[in-house]
């Protein structure tokens, strides 16, 4: 066996959202699906767009002989978002079995909430205009919810009910600590498409609040391990330091 | 041409109780955090605020200046989470209007353009249309037919901003790497207060940056306010970077703190 880890297969599994999206804004949220973004533009994506955190588009975000190639301030990035030239993928505080996200507030009283989050942000602007998928660290039934509390982020069954105006609405796939998934089956119900080596099925579903669609053990694929020249890129170039692994600790089974 | 330099305070007089008060920058960078200082211990109350929030947003909650927030999100960067602005949330002390950050851009906008909405997308079928019971849907009036949020004009009563240089008269210049929403905000209020870390010549502006730095420009200001490091702790690169320290002890202690500009 491989000295690959979890927190390796994970940023190689966030790199594959991104794969055959061609000359568009990547936009990942958070430390795993940012070194995803880069990968995937190192590798198989070249045509991705990647910011600096602010207003300017490198050439190559992690090198040595980057180049400022694009100014996308964020007036102007709206644009782009509302255009559909861009696939973020988000954290989420809550997630449910339609994929509608919540990161807004916790509690089902708005005006008074038992957590305040960041705000819906692009959330509901970004789901409703553009490619999004998900990257989860932690994954719980705190986070994988029957209904969440506040949807910032619209699911399949609510992008149903908005209709024709609703119409690029498109969720790639969910990357977990333990697991990928997508949404590919006949109502968009969120499904397990595959799990990293080393987790067992019957943890994901323990982990997950809602009822699971493909955990048929004879089916079940395991989330491929990156390739030598993607684990090279990941370790010497991405994140020399390891900070993913504080992210994903290799230790961990899986549930805290 | 009409001498617009103004303090701080003369700023804080011009506002009223019960303001609807647009503040510029974006999250922890580039916030006009002098003249919120200023605001926070005034006598001022019943603000609205409305903001890419930050900071701003944090420090008028834990003064008791905020009736109701209107925002996409409330974040310090570095800090994911405002504490202050949570607490105000979670005690329940806050209205609020939690828009998409894109559709508070067209708020911004329509009202800028005197319109009384610009039709969206973002929004619909998200809980954003039920938190805020004032939002309409459009009917496209073409054969497309489509049912769009109606995004209502977000009018201002004055607007703060914090940018790099301005002279007198307010044309102002940005040398950073976005103006965010600040000219928008100056477009959609009634007074229109800069402040800037260097009052210079009008000859003098384009030696920092190009004609397309002066986003803003005396048409679109009522005040000028010299306020050097008047974002700290927030950034206002490249003249500074966010003070971590400073904003670390905003977040855990008291709101007023230090800035080591």
């Amino acid at each position: 066996m491989s000295d690959v880890t979890r927190a390796d297969i994970c940023v190689a599994a966030c790199a594959e959202a991104w794969r055959g999206d061609g000359e568009i804004i990547a936009s990942p949220m958070g430390l795993i699906p940012a070194l995803g973004a880069r990968l995937a533009k190192l590798t198989f994506a070249p045509g991705l767009m990647l910011s600096d955190g602010d207003a300017n588009y490198l050439t190559d975000p992690t090198g040595t002989d980057s180049h400022v190639e694009a100014h996308i301030p964020y007036r102007q990035l709206f644009d782009f978002v509302w255009h559909g030239s861009r696939h973020v993928m988000m954290g989420a505080s809550q997630l449910d079995k339609f994929g509608n996200q919540n990161i807004s507030a916790i509690g089902t009283d708005f005006a008074q909430p038992k957590v305040q989050l960041i705000g819906v942000r692009g959330a509901p602007g970004n789901t409703v205009n553009h490619p999004t998928s998900y990257w989860i660290a932690n994954h719980s039934p705190k986070v994988f919810v029957e209904k969440v509390d506040v949807v910032s982020g619209l699911g399949y069954d609510r992008a149903r009910g908005v209709g024709h105006p609703a119409r690029f609405h498109e969720l790639r796939r969910v990357v977990t600590n333990l697991a990928v998934f997508d949404f590919q089956t006949p109502d968009h119900r969120m499904r397990v498409r595959s799990i990293h080596p080393g987790v067992t099925i019957d943890e994901v579903v323990d982990a997950t609040g809602f009822v699971l669609i493909g955990t048929d053990r004879g089916r079940i694929e395991a989330t491929p391990e990156p390739d030598a020249e993607a684990l090279r890129l990941i370790r010497e170039v991405l994140d020399p330091e390891n900070t993913r692994e504080r992210e994903v600790p290799s230790a961990r089974t899986g549930r805290r | 041409m009409r001498d617009k330099r103004m303090t701080v305070d003369d700023v804080v007089a011009e506002l009223r109780d019960g303001d609807v008060v647009g503040i510029g920058g974006w999250g922890s960078r580039r916030k006009p955090m002098a003249l919120v200082t200023a605001i926070a211990k005034s006598s001022l109350k019943d603000l609205t605020v409305v903001s890419y929030g930050g900071p701003d947003v944090g420090m008028l909650c834990a003064t008791g200046k905020v009736r109701k927030a209107v925002y996409g999100f409330v974040s310090l960067d570095t800090i994911a989470l405002d504490p202050h602005f949570r607490k105000a949330r979670q005690e329940g002390r806050i209205e609020v209007s939690e828009f998409d950050e894109g559709a508070l851009q067209w708020g911004l906008y329509a009202a800028a353009l005197r319109l009384p909405f610009l039709p969206t997308r973002a929004g619909l079928g998200t809980d954003v249309m039920r938190n805020n019971r004032e939002l309409r849907t459009v009917d496209s009036p073409y054969d497309d037919g489509e049912k769009l949020l109606a995004m209502p004009a977000i009018h201002l009563d004055a607007a703060l901003v914090h940018l790099n240089r301005a002279d007198m008269y307010g044309n102002t210049q940005y040398l950073g790497p976005d103006i965010y929403f600040d000219d928008l905000y100056c477009l959609a209020a009634k007074k229109r207060y800069v402040s800037c870390e260097r009052i210079v010549d009008t000859a003098e502006l384009l030696a920092a940056g190009p004609p397309q730095s002066l986003k803003i420009n005396r048409m679109m200001v009522d005040g000028v306010v010299e306020a050097p490091g008047g974002a700290g702790f927030t950034s206002c690169v490249p003249d500074y970077g966010r003070d971590e320290a400073a904003q670390k002890a905003y977040a855990t202690g008291d709101v007023f703190v230090e800035a080591s500009r």
